[in-house]
C-alpha cells in the first residue's frame, strides 16, 4: 500500500533541501546575470564556508556553550560564514575575473574552473589541519562530523511526521534572506544599478555607476548566500568534506538553469524542484540513482528549453 | 581668453589592433552648442566613447574645463560632469520609465534638487511624466530618445554630449528632439552633439567640424560650412 507520509515526510525533507539548494543557486544566477558567467567556484566557496563554521565553533568550544549559548552560536557561525564567503567569493572576482572582463567569456570560465580546484584543495588542506573538530588532521579528506547544535526532536511531538528545528531553522534564514535580498534587488540604489548593469554595464557607466564596483558588490552578496546556505546545511546534515562543493554546486546549477539563469525567482523555484526531485528519488529509486537524475534533468533543459521555466528570450536577469 | 569647456587634443583611439581616431582636436567652449558630423564609420561615436573614457584613449588629451580626465573611470568622468547621451539611446529596457530616471541621478544625493530636475524632464518632454511607470522597453524609438535626453539630465550635466538623437526616429518627434536641444542650450547647458542630419544640427550650433576616418577633416563656424560645397556635397544632399 502507497503510504502518504512518508511521502508528505520526503517532501518535507525535500522542501527543506531546497531552499537550501535555492540560497546557493542564487549566488550563481546572480553572478551569471551581471556578467554572464557561470562562477564554477561558488560551490567551493560553498564548502570552504562550512569549514568556516566548523572552525569557528571549534575555536570558540561552542559545543560546551548551552542551549541558550548555541543559539548565539548559530547566529555567529551564520554571520561569520556569510562575511568570510562573501570576502572570498569578491576576491575571487577582483583576483581572477576583473582582469578577464574584455576577454572572451571561454577564458572567464575557464579561469573559474581553476578557481573551483584551488578553492577545493583548499579544503582539503583545511580538513588536515590538527584540529579536535577536524579530529586532529588524521585523515584530511574524510568526511567531518558537524555537531547538531540545533536539537533533534521532533516539533509535532509524537506524531509520525517529524519536523524538526533544523528544519525550521532553514526556513528561518533562507526565507527572510530571500525577501530581503528581493526588496534589495528592486527597491535600493544599489539593487537597481545592479540590474542597470545587468542590462547594459556600458550604458551604467554612463549613468556614473560604478560598474566594477557593483559587480563586486554582486559576488559578495552572492557568496555571502551562500556562506548563510554553508551554516544552514551543516546543521542539517551534519556532515561536511571538502568535496561537498561539487555536489551542492550541481544541485544549485541545475536549480538555477531549471528555473531560468538569471531570474531570482527561478533560483527559488528550481531549487525547491531540485531538492523534492532528490527526495523522491532517494525514497522512491535508489539514492545511487539521485544525482544521475539531477544531471540528466540539467542536459535535458540544457537541449530543450535552456532559458528554464521563468526564463524567456526576454529575460530577467538578477 | 578664457579656458574652453571641453578641450580634446590630438586624440588617438581604436580597438585591439584597429586604429580607429588619429589625432582629434576638438574645442566647445561654455554654452555653446557645437556639431559634430561625419559619415557612417568615421569614428564619431568612438570620439564621444573616447572622450567618456569607456574606449581608453592612446595618445593625446582629454580636458573638461582645464583639467585632464585621461585615466579616470567613466563614472569618474559623469561625477564631473560630462555625460553622453549614447548612440542607439541604451535606455535600461527592463525598468522603467522613472527608475531610468533614477539611475541617472545615480551619483547625487541632493533630493530636493533631484526632485526639481526630474520636474524639469517632465516639462522638457512630458509625455515621459505620462509613461513614468511603464518599462522603457515598451516605449517608441522617439521616447526612447526623450528618456535617454531625460535620463542624461538627471546627472546635472556641464556639459552633454550626444550620439545621433534623431537616429531612427519618427520626423516629427525629431523636430521635438531638436527643438529640446535648443531650449536646453538656451537654458545655458553646453551641447556637443554628433548628427548625421548636418542641416539641422549645424543650423543649431555656433561652430562644426567634419570628421573623415578618424581625422577632422575641416572645421568652422556653422554658417561657413553650411555654405561649403565639401559640406554641401557631402552632407546636405546638395
Ligand atoms: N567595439 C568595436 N570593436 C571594433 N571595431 C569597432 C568597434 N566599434 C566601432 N568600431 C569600428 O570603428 C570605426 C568607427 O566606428 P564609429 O562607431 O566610431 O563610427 P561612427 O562615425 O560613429 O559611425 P556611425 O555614423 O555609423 O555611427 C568603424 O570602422 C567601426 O567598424
Ligand atoms: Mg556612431
Amino acid at each position: 500500500m502507497f503510504d502518504f507520509e512518508v511521502l508528505v515526510q520526503q517532501l518535507i525533507t525535500g522542501l527543506s533541501n531546497g531552499m537550501i539548494i535555492a540560497l546557493i543557486a542564487i549566488g550563481y544566477t546572480m553572478v551569471y546575470g551581471i556578467i554572464e558567467l557561470i562562477n564554477f567556484a561558488h560551490g567551493d566557496v560553498f564548502m570552504l564556508g562550512a569549514f568556516f563554521a566548523l572552525t569557528l565553533m571549534g575555536v570558540l568550544g561552542m559545543e560546551s556553550w548551552g542551549p541558550g549559548g548555541q543559539a548565539v552560536g548559530v547566529a555567529a557561525m551564520l554571520v561569520g560564514s556569510a562575511l568570510f564567503c562573501g570576502a572570498l567569493n569578491w576576491s575571487l572576482d577582483r583576483v581572477a575575473y576583473r582582469a578577464l572582463r574584455r576577454s572572451s567569456k571561454l577564458a572567464l570560465l575557464v579561469s573559474a574552473i581553476g578557481c573551483s580546484f584551488i578553492c577545493m584543495n583548499l579544503g582539503l588542506f583545511w580538513g588536515g589541519l590538527p584540529m579536535d573538530v577536524f579530529a586532529g588532521g588524521v585523515a584530511a579528506a574524510a568526511p567531518k562530523d558537524f555537531p547538531a547544535l540545533v536539537p533533534q526532536v521532533n516539533l509535532l511531538g509524537e506524531s509520525f511526521i517529524r519536523i524538526t528545528p533544523a528544519d525550521a531553522l532553514v526556513f528561518a534564514v533562507t526565507i527572510p534572506l530571500m525577501v530581503a535580498l528581493t526588496l534589495m534587488v528592486n527597491r535600493t540604489n544599489l539593487g537597481r544599478a545592479m540590474r542597470a548593469v545587468a542590462q547594459d554595464p556600458v550604458a551604467a557607466s554612463l549613468m556614473g555607476i560604478p560598474v566594477d564596483r557593483v559587480i563586486g558588490a554582486t559576488f559578495f552578496i552572492g557568496g555571502a548566500l551562500g556562506g548563510f546556505a554553508s551554516v544552514v546545511y551543516s546543521l542539517y546534515n551534519n556532515t561536511i568534506g571538502f568535496q561537498m562543493g561539487t555536489r551542492a554546486g550541481l544541485d544549485a546549477f541545475t536549480a538555477a538553469v531549471l528555473g531560468g539563469i538569471g531570474s531570482l525567482p527561478g533560483a527559488v523555484l528550481g531549487g525547491l524542484t531540485i531538492g523534492c526531485v532528490r527526495a523522491m528519488s532517494d525514497q522512491y529509486l535508489e539514492t545511487r540513482w539521485t544525482n544521475t537524475i539531477v544531471f540528466c534533468i540539467l542536459v535535458l533543459i540544457l537541449i530543450f528549453r535552456p532559458s528554464g521555466i521563468l526564463g524567456s528570450s526576454r529575460k530577467e536577469k538578477v | 581668453m578664457s579656458t574652453p569647456l571641453l578641450e580634446v587634443v590630438d586624440l588617438h583611439a581604436g580597438y585591439g589592433a584597429i586604429e580607429v581616431l588619429r589625432g582629434i582636436c576638438v574645442t566647445v567652449d561654455e554654452g555653446e552648442v557645437v556639431s559634430l558630423i561625419g559619415s557612417n564609420g568615421a569614428g564619431k561615436s568612438t570620439t564621444l566613447m573616447s572622450i567618456s573614457q569607456v574606449v581608453v584613449p592612446r595618445r593625446g588629451d582629454v580636458r573638461l574645463a582645464g583639467e585632464s580626465l585621461i585615466g579616470l573611470r567613466p563614472d569618474e568622468v559623469i561625477a564631473r560632469g560630462l555625460v553622453q547621451v549614447p548612440e542607439g539611446r541604451r535606455v535600461f529596457a527592463r525598468m522603467t520609465v522613472l527608475e531610468n530616471l533614477r539611475m541617472g541621478a545615480y551619483l547625487r544625493r541632493d533630493a530636493d534638487a533631484i526632485a526639481r530636475d526630474l520636474r524639469h524632464v517632465w516639462e522638457l518632454f512630458p509625455v515621459m511624466e505620462e509613461r513614468k511607470s511603464q518599462l522603457a522597453g515598451t516605449l517608441s524609438g522617439g521616447e526612447q530618445q526623450m528618456l535617454a535626453i531625460g535620463r542624461s539630465l538627471m546627472s546635472r550635466p556641464r556639459l552633454l554630449m550626444m550620439d545621433e538623437p534623431s537616429m531612427g526616429i519618427a520626423p516629427i518627434l525629431v523636430s521635438r528632439i531638436f527643438e529640446a536641444i535648443s531650449r536646453l542650450n538656451r537654458e545655458g547647458m553646453t551641447i556637443f552633439l554628433v548628427e548625421q542630419n548636418a542641416r539641422r544640427a549645424l543650423g543649431l550650433s555656433r561652430n562644426g567640424y567634419v570628421m573623415e576616418t578618424g581625422r577632422i577633416a575641416f572645421s568652422g563656424p556653422a554658417s561657413a560650412l553650411l555654405g561649403d560645397p565639401r559640406v554641401q556635397s557631402a552632407y546636405l544632399g546638395a
